[in-house]
């Protein structure tokens, strides 16, 4: 019987057999904690291993710090304390990648730690990101990445798979954040549930590697397991490049099972955004242009790359942000950071009134560039507008180029191009 | 020493005052948000299903060596241990659910509490107070206190066998140093 891509990676990492519904032990080549969970990774290796070596392989195993970087809240610094403390005491030192490095599942990208084919897990919920680099990244509980870093093996339940094959080439103003919105509008935020994802057609083909970010990106918000994108020959280089190393890519069998298979034409696809408070809901950004905004924020895994803020960068040059708007920038990593710099990205950012703020997550999770107050309404590049995610106002995710044309007009505004 | 492929006891179904099976019981109805500051077991017993309509009184009625019944998706919601680790604190022998939120099993799995998928469990004719046995490996479920045997359960996997025979996860971390 033929296999799905997942089915094929999970096969490569186990001997037991690999069918949907079967719980396998599968070994992980990259085990991490990051800033959120990290602590209670170290307490728990602390508590139930208290004599024994804690890390199967220092090699292997890393921390990311990005959610709360530098640390504004005592217990954020607390809690870095001990994962770097543990993480100079038990792993290699390049392994640590401190507060000024940014987002950790890009970082395993930018630095070949994460290549495709292989498994990878830590305390982000949103680390199933890898399936843009065709590797399967899971988030997990503190208590299973404790067992990971102890043991270099997780159990987990092979999911079922479906495929979502979108062709078309949208609106030239609409871009691979258009494309995510245009799925979750179709499926909802259950349309995956519990299922990883295989994308297909010349619309994901013809997405680069920071478009294939965006669409892997918010399948968590779709409910879904991982959403594996083939890696195409940019890919391919990128990670060799990065990772010397060689790699397998696996490309499922003709006739492997899916549960379901959707098919989807975005051909001229408009731009669209999610009003609150769900990700899915998602409607035209026309339809709710002229809806006057307090701030703008580009950020986050989905939409941090150098493509995104170079793209914003081209937008607002020249030009100054609307006085009422706020408009917060944050690379997602330390090489994107650089990349501006070099380019006088940064500068062009600053003349426009922007607000620069070193790498990170930055905007969820109570990050370092602050959150929305009550009746703030606030359009974001991230990938949830759920009530309190990013504050007390009202969250609407959109493109950044959607971004940029709604900072500069002050209201929801469609991005001309 | 092994343990018991084979449990019995007297179970708990979990139904509402219509004997309807209450479905979606999340997180937050099994173990209030209000008590995650709790982490001692044998502290957390006391709150389980405090947020549950007409099952508030569960801890005193639980008996050590029960075992569980609850319908569709139950666990869904949040991440949080305790939502499991309350049962284990009353001595809950284990649970068995027509379904499961996803995070819940494994956080189930991973405390070693057999957890079973028997998606047909509330259709039969179980009644809290019966006795029943069940059989891990097999799936086998006999309700001892009418002799007539139920529908089956989804067999416990080998993942799931090996940790509930270590203890917990990390248990069987330790014995594979
Ligand atoms: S940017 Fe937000 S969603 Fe992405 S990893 Fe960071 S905290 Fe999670």
């Amino acid at each position: 019987m033929g296999k799905t891509i997942i089915e094929k990676i999970i096969a490569d990492h186990t001997t037991e057999d690999v069918t949907p519904g079967n719980i396998v032990w599968m070994g992980i080549d990259v085990r991490s904690a990051r800033d959120f969970g990290g602590a209670n990774v170290v307490k728990n290796l602390e508590a139930y291993y208290p004599d024994q070596s804690k890390v199967d392989d220092p090699e292997k195993t890393f921390f990311t710090f990005d959610c709360v970087v530098p640390a504004k809240t005592i217990g954020y610094a607390e809690n870095q304390q001990i994962a770097r403390v543990f993480a100079r005491n038990y792993l290699a030192r390049k392994n640590l990648f401190d507060v000024d490095a940014g987002i950790g599942s890009h970082v395993m990208i930018e630095k070949g730690i994460a290549v495709p084919g292989t498994t990878v897990v830590g305390t982000d919920s949103h680390l199933n990101i890898l399936g843009a680099i065709g590797s399967f990244g899971q988030g997990m509980g503190d208590q299973d990445i404790a067992f990971a870093f102890k043991t270099g093996i997780t159990w987990f339940e092979v999911p079922e798979s479906m495929t979502i094959i979108i062709e078309g080439k949208p609106a030239s103003n609409a871009f691979a954040k258009d494309v995510t919105l245009g799925v979750l509008q179709e499926i909802g935020s259950k349309g995956s549930l519990g299922k990883a994802i295989e994308f297909y057609g010349n619309t994901v083909e013809s997405l680069d590697l920071a478009g294939r970010i965006t669409l892997a990106s918010m399948v968590t918000e779709m409910g879904g397991i991982i959403g594996l994108i083939t890696p195409n020959k940019e890919v391919i280089h990128y990670c060799q490049n990065r990772s010397n190393k060689d790699f397998a890519i696996h490309k499922a069998d003709r006739d492997a099972i899916y549960t379901e298979s959707l098919e989807l034409d975005f051909t001229n696809l408009e731009p669209l955004i999610a009003l609150p408070p769900s990700p899915a809901n998602v409607k035209p950004v026309s339809e709710v242009a002229g809806k006057p905004v307090d701030s703008v924020i580009v950020a986050s895994c989905t939409n941090g790359r150098y493509e995104d803020l170079a793209l914003v960068a081209k937008m607002v040059k020249g030009k100054k942000i609307h006085t009422d708007v706020m408009m917060k920038i944050v690379p997602a990593t330390k090489e994107v950071y650089a990349q501006l710099l070099e380019n006088g990205l940064i500068n062009i950012l600053f003349e426009a009134g922007a607000i620069i703020s070193n790498p990170g997550c930055g905007g969820c999770a109570a990050g370092q560039i602050g959150m929305t107050g009550k009746g703030e309404v606030q359009v974001s590049t991230g990938n949830r507008n759920f009530a309190g995610k990013q504050g007390a106002g009202d969250t609407y995710l959109a493109s950044p180029a959607t971004a940029a044309s709604t900072a500069l007009a002050g209201e929801i505004s469609v991005p001309e191009l | 020493m092994k343990k018991p492929t084979t449990l019995e006891g007297r179970v708990i179904v979990i139904k509402d005052q219509n004997g309807k099976p209450i479905d979606d019981i999340d997180t937050d109805m099994i173990f209030h948000n209000k008590h995650l500051h709790i982490t001692e077991l044998n502290e957390m017993g006391q709150y389980t299903f405090g947020n549950l309509q007409g099952w508030e009184s569960f801890p005193e009625k639980a008996k050590s060596g029960d075992i569980l019944i609850v319908g569709k998706n139950f666990g869904a919601g949040s991440s949080r241990q305790q939502a499991v680790d309350c049962f284990r604190s009353l001595s809950i022998q284990m649970i068995v659910g027509e379904s499961f939120g996803a995070i819940y099993k494994r956080n189930a799995i991973n405390s070693g509490i057999p957890l079973m998928i028997a998606p047909e469990i509330m259709i039969d004719d179980l009644k809290t107070g019966d006795n029943i046995k069940i059989n891990l490996i097999t799936g086998e479920i006999f309700n001892v206190s009418n002799n007539r045997s139920l529908k089956s359960a989804i067999p416990l996997s080998k993942v799931q066998l090996d940790i509930y025979q270590a203890g917990t996860l990390f248990d069987y971390g330790r014995k594979k140093e």
